[in-house]
């Protein structure tokens, strides 16, 4: 295969190369092997279908369709499926089930309402967090604050030696999930992005979880998400949803269905083609039943490629 | 012409002879020659939730293949702390043969089938980069006319690949049989029936075998031509499979480029396309 070509004019933006299993990429001699390939007979070889990827020496294959792989940081939406000693197994779309700990998790405290401002709230809401201590109590009523089926957003913390994932939710921002439904596409579609935590002007809250699972909710105003009081146990760990109007629930299911469009036809999700799409549809009028047929998604993705 | 064929068998049969397998002509029952395969067909597209799926025709041989995973194992005792477990089942859909008949989860061909599939992968499915997790492979067979191991191995080659699973190479497997001295290629019910046959899996770029099974018996002269043969055919096989994924990963490249900026790409992997279609 010619990478030598590719060298002069190489742009790793607009070129996709195309491979897939058991396709010689280059001699092994020159290049190192990344992600997606292996080494047989002094030669680089590809082991999935996807796009061939060059970083200086180093030559990986990126599957066009995988499951999640984790980064440190990443934002992700889970569910809970176990509850064990001490912590919590997380199913987040990755090829292990995730770990959260009963230590990366914030609990409830005795609250104490402080009359400063933000600031100094926000600093002792920070230090009671960290000086709270996880008591054996803590450990037997684990199921009062995360039970299996619960949704949750979280952040990937570290990886265990055998590539499991360790999360924290030790933000006020992170939590349990209500108010809203999940949607899975495939993960490669949410791109990294400055905020995950997404606020359309329909009254619609979107958490963008970097492993696929997007997290359409009704939208709470940022005094009340805060709780500038601290951190209300009760609130954060409720399994019981607001009430939400019909326009609300409308909004909701639209871009819920707008963004299981946008996972058929593999087109990223980002906030401005989301917007222009729920847009189009309103306009349109589509009934929301009819928005998942295939001749209104085959539309609405025609219209999102055209304006962008 | 071929219907012509087609009609003069069928009336043979009507009149009560028995069907012959190769006629004096050099044609099978079917309209084939010797060494002609069935026509194939591939489709990649996504079902329902699952990683990766494929559905593969030889003929009127149809079988389903999907697969979940690399994911958390489901039974923990099972787990390997260095590698994925592989599970295959398989599910013979009542309808799919001539007569109808409901086969169990326990029987014993299936299970048997279900295990051969799995040993055929092991080797060829990079398991050590999964530790502690399990790669499900489900498959349904909707039709059957011969052929059912081979269009099962080469569904799951291509449900793995859908899947984004690494796998060291395709795994491109076809049957062969010997009728008298001639050796013959892509068997029917009706040929297997009657002649002494076997199932060859290759690994195209290495040729290596991953699989031989030979169920009946076959003179010993024989096995080597009908074995060679059957390698080749892998390789012809291996060039259809090759076409397809690349044909949906490039598909699939394009839409996921199109959201940011639109066009542009297609026609650059129209001419690697050409460029592999020049290698081959």
């Amino acid at each position: 295969m010619d990478l030598d070509l590719a060298e002069e004019g190489y742009e790793a933006d607009t070129i996709h190369k195309l491979t897939c299993p058991g396709e010689p990429l280059t001699s092994s001699q020159a290049f190192m092997r990344g992600h997606g390939t292996y080494v047989d007979n002094e030669e680089v070889i590809a082991s999935v279908a996807g796009t061939v990827e060059r970083v200086n020496k180093l030559i990986s294959v990126r599957a066009v369709r995988t499951r999640y792989n984790p980064e440190v940081g990443d934002l992700v939406v889970g569910r809970i499926t176990e509850v064990q000693p001490r912590r919590w197994k997380v199913d987040a779309n990755s090829r292990q089930d995730a770990v959260l700990m009963l230590s990366s998790v914030n609990l409830p405290g005795g609250v104490q309402v402080s009359s400063f401002g933000v600031l100094a709230s926000y600093v002792t809401s920070i230090l009671r967090i960290l000086k709270r201590r996880k008591l054996e109590s803590d450990e037997l009523q684990m199921r009062t604050f995360f039970e299996e089926g619960d949704l949750l957003v979280a952040e990937v913390q570290a990886f265990f030696a055998d590539g499991a994932m360790s999360l924290h939710t030790r933000s006020l921002r992170y939590g349990k999930l209500r108010n809203g439904q999940l949607i899975a596409i495939p993960p490669v579609l949410i791109r990294r992005l400055k905020s995950h935590f997404i606020s359309l002007p329909c009254g619609v809250d979107l958490i963008l979880g970097l492993n696929g699972y997007v997290w359409v909710s009704k939208h709470i105003k940022q005094s009340q998400q805060e709780g500038e009081e601290a951190f209300d146990a009760e609130a954060v760990y409720s399994n019981r949803n607001d009430d939400i109007d019909d326009a609300t629930r409308i909004a909701i299911s639209r871009v819920s269905n707008i963004i299981r469009v946008f996972g058929a036809h593999f087109i990223p999700l980002t906030d401005t083609s989301l917007l222009e799409a729920y847009e189009w549809a309103v306009e349109q009028e589509y009934d929301i039943r009819d928005s998942l047929q295939e001749d209104a998604g085959e539309a609405l993705v025609a219209t999102v490629i055209a304006r962008s | 012409m071929l219907s012509s064929r087609r009609t003069e068998r069928q009336i043979l049969k009507v009149m009560g002879s028995r069907v012959e397998i190769l006629n004096d002509g050099g044609y099978r029952s079917d309209g084939r020659r010797q060494y002609e395969l069935r026509d194939i067909t591939i489709d990649l597209s996504q079902q329902g939730t699952a990683d990766g799926s494929a559905l593969m025709t030889h003929g009127l041989t149809q079988v389903l293949a999907t697969v979940f995973g690399p994911r958390e194992a489901r039974v923990r005792s099972q787990t390997l702390h260095d590698r994925a477990v592989i599970n295959v089942e398989v599910n013979v859909s009542p309808f799919s043969t001539g007569e109808r008949r409901r086969r169990g989860r326990a029987d014993r061909r299936v299970l048997e089938l279900a295990a051969t599939i799995k040993s055929t992968f092991e080797p060829v499915v990079q398991t050590n980069l999964y530790p502690r997790s399990q790669i499900d492979i489900f498959l349904h067979v909707l039709q059957q006319d011969g052929g059912l191991l081979h269009a099962c191995i080469n569904a799951t080659t291509l449900a793995l690949v859908t899947a984004g699973i690494p796998l060291l190479d395709f795994v491109c497997a076809v049957s062969g049989g010997v009728h008298s001295t001639s050796p013959m290629l892509d068997l029917t019910t009706l040929e297997e029936n009657d002649l002494p046959n076997l199932t060859v899996a290759i690994m195209p770029k290495t040729k290596k075998v991953t699989l031989v099974t030979l169920d009946t018996r076959l003179h010993v002269d024989r096995f080597a031509e009908i074995f060679e043969l059957a390698c080749v055919a892998g390789q012809i096989i291996h060039k259809e499979m090759k076409h397809a994924v690349k044909e949906r990963t490039s598909a699939l490249a394009t839409s996921l480029g199109s959201g940011g900026k639109p066009g542009g790409g297609e026609r650059v992997e129209q001419d690697t396309d050409m460029n592999y279609v020049n290698d081959i």
